[in-house]
């Protein structure tokens, strides 16, 4: 099963002011594995997610996704592979209704109108979501919404996930089951956060970054327990673990 | 100023909503040729950001009173007239939906007083070619309230001679102007200043903005006056179509307004003839037996035959249309509350 | 009205408009086109009509009740927006005297007659107008003139703009609210404060439009806004359409309400 990996060698990149976001960095990531990606505010955590489907293009290195190298030619069929879900979900959720918003991708794959509806019912399911099938976005609750976004990348059928600060404005239900929901799935998952219990909940393993390198990789457990290398990195122990 | 449904009549209402939407096809169409993908949203966010900073209420310095944005310049500089024409028209039709600004039949109107305007002839005629490619905020800052000011005059002005044209209203020409125009002026210069404050705002924090939104432009000339002209005078023949259409098949709406374009000949002998109408209908309604629908239709065709006194308003009609209106709206109210009481039930 | 009540009226009109009625199940193509219908034929009469516009109120009145619509919210957002109508017909009487009609010794001039008229005219149309977004969600008119031929990219627009309209007013108030509580009274709402504050909104705007850019390419975007076909005209729909046009048609033409008049008259003597 050697498809669904995702693997980033020496990736550099600069943004048009000049800021160095990414500074050579290299991981890799096999099917099935959930990893955990945390670092200081301005860590480059959002920058390396927007490469994994090509938003932004290296300037230098490769980012393979499967056994496909990311270029601006491979770039449709990566979107396809690569779900992202977004810190924001206002900015995720585009459409009109939910039922809209999420078959917005599946009918961009050119699917017939029953599969959608039926992936749509699917993905919805799938979240517990499925009563707001026909509200618009904007009378849904923040726990709702995030749901509603992640059932949209959902509809894609994605191999791979990628999400960005998932639990940010959630409320500490909403976030339980949050959490409950993504150990449910089986995909390669990988998630930007400083939520670092959720982290440790959640991934077996962490990449830590600064600067744009990757300072740390290994077993969450492991990682998320070292408190100089937390410290260094402005973060601290997860609250599940200062408990002495 | 947004127009209003009640001042309007059909053939007026029509033909600025004609016109409107040629103009939506047009900005459409143009915009088609060679749109970047990322305008779509764009346009429809700023269309929301223009909705909410019109919420937003300001001082008018030295006056005390408040006022707030129009839009549709700082849209036509920052996107083009044709995005900027089609984000208008949006606000224009979100506003006419949820605050019944106006109104949806005046929204024709209000879309070419509030829409076309600034985009399609102020901002390429006075704008553009008066700042031309200049980044110096005093010259953006000039032209702008400039643009703004003959932007609101114009719009204002298509108000008074819509208005005028449904004679609806009774306010004479030069009145209206005087009231509309001075209004405007004032609102007109506080709007350029913001327009330009803004703009120079952008630029000064965040240039690329500016020039990213330039380049996503379709390319060319935007308007050229040749084809502004030869839009101009196509759309004088289908207003002079429809409104003579309206004239010949539908002569109420537009009665009024030819009678007050050619003068109130007729007014004096109806003074005298009321009295005598009057009296010749109650004559007449004596002698017939029946009084359902039949006389009021004989009476209605007798109207439309010979030119009418006031119609509907003499003496004998007036009461019995007080009391009609009286017992339909009663009639109205009871099944409306029958309906209330019956869902309740229901429930 | 304040920003806030403005933005909490918006809300709740968008609300009703999610209700499951009768009116809000018809096809929204036609209940457009019955409403542009509606208004076209009250405008249509004369300047000196009156009673032959009171039948039309039957159609707001069941809006109100087969949909269960408040009326004093739409009576009261009919309020706010009656001053350029009244200001306008106001110089009716003033300029107007003829006399119309002496009723009961009084007498009436032509120029309360015609205002009451647009007065008459203006409840009509503003509140169907209200009435017709309070009973189709705003996607559904979207759709509607989609269908009706308008060109998808103005609709799409459209679209974008009804999703974003509350996310940035709610942006919006946050920073009045922030502007309104270092702002002590008037200063600070001055125009310099206004224009730095609308152009940090607008770089805001922009990057959001950016942002919402990347997910709808993470989504396999590539320029076509996709859209299902979610409802058909069906018999209800047509039922509908014709009894209104047949309303519309007997009112503008049968003076009703001088009939009914004149035979209360009759009996009356």
């Amino acid at each position: 099963m050697s498809h669904h990996i995702v693997e980033f060698k020496d990736v550099f990149f600069r943004y048009p002011d000049g800021t160095q976001a990414l500074g050579g960095i290299n991981f890799r990531i096999t099917h099935g594995e959930s990893v955990g990606v945390v670092g200081a505010n301005g860590a480059g955590k959002s920058t390396l997610l927007q490469h994994m489907n090509g938003y932004l293009m290296p300037a230098s290195g490769t980012v393979t996704i499967g056994d496909l190298r990311l270029t601006k030619r491979t770039r449709q069929e990566i979107r396809r592979k690569v779900g992202i879900v977004f810190q924001n979900p206002d900015d995720q959720l585009f459409m009109p209704t939910v039922f809209d918003d999420v078959a917005f991708g599946p009918l961009n794959l050119g699917m017939d109108e029953a599969s959608v509806r039926e992936r749509v019912n699917k993905a919805l399911c799938m979240v517990n979501s499925l009563a707001l099938r026909d509200k618009p976005p904007h009378h849904l609750s923040c726990g709702q919404k995030s749901a509603v976004a992640i059932a949209a990348v959902m509809a894609m059928e994605p191999d791979i996930l990628a999400m960005d600060e998932p639990a940010a404005n959630l409320d500490p239900k909403s976030r339980r089951s949050l959490i409950t929901l993504l150990k449910t799935f089986k995909h390669s998952k990988i998630i930007a956060s400083h939520d670092l219990d959720l982290i440790l909940d959640v991934c077996g393993r962490c990449i830590v970054i600064g600067d744009g390198v990757v300072v740390a990789d290994g077993p969450s457990s492991e990682i998320l327990s070292d408190r100089a290398l937390l410290e260094e990195n402005s973060l601290e122990l997860p609250l599940s673990l200062q408990r002495r | 100023m947004h127009m209003a449904d009640a001042l309007l009549s059909p053939a007026v209402g029509t033909t600025l909503w004609a016109g409107s939407v040629a103009a939506g096809g047009y900005a459409s169409m143009k915009l088609k040729e060679r749109i970047d993908d990322r305008t779509i949203p764009l346009m429809g966010v700023l269309g929301a950001f223009i909705f909410a900073v019109q919420m937003v209420n300001f001082t008018i310095p030295g006056t005390g009173s408040s006022g707030h944005l129009g839009g549709g310049m700082i849209l036509a500089i920052l996107l083009g007239s044709h995005a900027a024409f089609l984000v208008m028209a949006s606000v224009l039709t979100v506003q006419a939906l949820f605050f019944a600004d106006g109104g949806l039949l005046a929204l024709g109107c209000n879309i070419w007083n509030l829409g076309v305007t600034p985009c399609y002839l102020v901002y390429p005629f006075i704008y553009k070619s008066m700042v031309g490619g200049s980044k110096n905020p005093g010259r953006i800052l000039v032209v702008s309230i400039v643009s703004v000011v003959a932007a609101l005059q114009l719009g204002a002005f298509s108000v008074v001679m819509e208005t005028l044209l449904s004679g609806k209203s009774e306010l004479p020409f030069s009145a209206f102007v005087l009231m509309m125009q001075p209004i405007h002026l004032a609102i007109g210069i506080v709007e350029g200043f913001v327009t330009a404050g803004v703009i120079n705002y952008v630029r000064s924090a965040r240039p690329e903005i500016l020039e990213s939104m330039a380049a996503s432009r379709p390319i060319g000339r935007e308007v050229s006056l040749k084809k502004v002209l030869a839009t101009f005078a196509l759309l004088a023949v289908i207003t002079g179509g429809v409104l003579s259409w309206f004239a010949s098949t539908h002569p109420d709406g537009l009665e009024w307004s030819i009678e007050k374009v050619t003068g109130k000949g007729e007014l004096p002998q109806h003074e005298n003839g009321v009295a005598a109408v009057f009296k010749g209908f109650q004559e007449k309604t004596a002698f017939l037996p029946d009084y359902g629908f039949k006389p009021a239709e004989n009476e209605l065709k007798k109207e439309k035959e010979a030119p009418p006194p006031w119609p509907g308003i003499e003496a004998g009609t007036s009461v019995a249309g007080i009391i009609g209106a009286a017992i339909v709206l009663g009639m109205i109210v009871l099944i409306g509350m029958g309906i209330r009481v019956v869902g309740r039930r229901q429930i | 009205m304040t920003f806030d009540e403005k933005y909490f009226d918006i809300g709740r009109l968008d609300r009703l408009s999610y209700g499951e009625t009768f009116v809000h199940r018809l096809d929204p193509r036609a209940k457009v086109i019955g409403t542009m219908l509606f208004l076209l034929t009250v405008v249509s009469f004369s300047k000196y009509e009156i009673a032959a516009l009171a039948p039309f109120f039957l159609y707001p009145m069941l809006l109100v009740t087969v949909g269960e619509i408040p009326v004093r919210f739409i009576i009261k957002k009919m309020i706010v927006v009656s001053p350029f109508a009244i200001f306008i017909g106001i110089f009716n009487p003033i300029l107007d005297t003829r006399t119309a009609a002496v009723i009961l010794g009084v007498s009436v001039s032509t120029g309360w007659v015609s205002f009451l008229s647009i007065l008459l005219k203006f409840t009509l149309t503003i509140s169907v107008a209200l009435l017709l977004i309070a009973t189709t969600s705003f996607s559904g008119v979207c759709h509607a003139l989609r269908r009706l031929g308008f060109p998808a990219l103005f609709v799409s627009q459209l679209l974008f703009l009804y999703r974003y309209l509350f996310v940035l007013m709610e942006e919006t108030m946050r920073i009045i609210r922030a502007r309104d509580m270092r702002s002590f009274g008037k200063r600070g709402t001055g125009l310099r404060v206004f224009v730095r504050l609308i152009g940090i909104l607008f770089l805001r705007t922009v990057d959001r439009a950016e942002r919402i850019y990347y997910a709808m390419l993470s989504r396999g975007f590539a320029g076509d806004m996709p859209a299902l076909k979610r409802s058909r005209m069906v018999l209800r729909d047509l039922a509908y359409l014709s009894v209104m046009i047949a309303c519309l048609w007997v009112f503008r033409f049968f003076p009703i309400t001088e009939g009914i008049g004149r035979r209360v008259q009759e009996l009356l003597r």
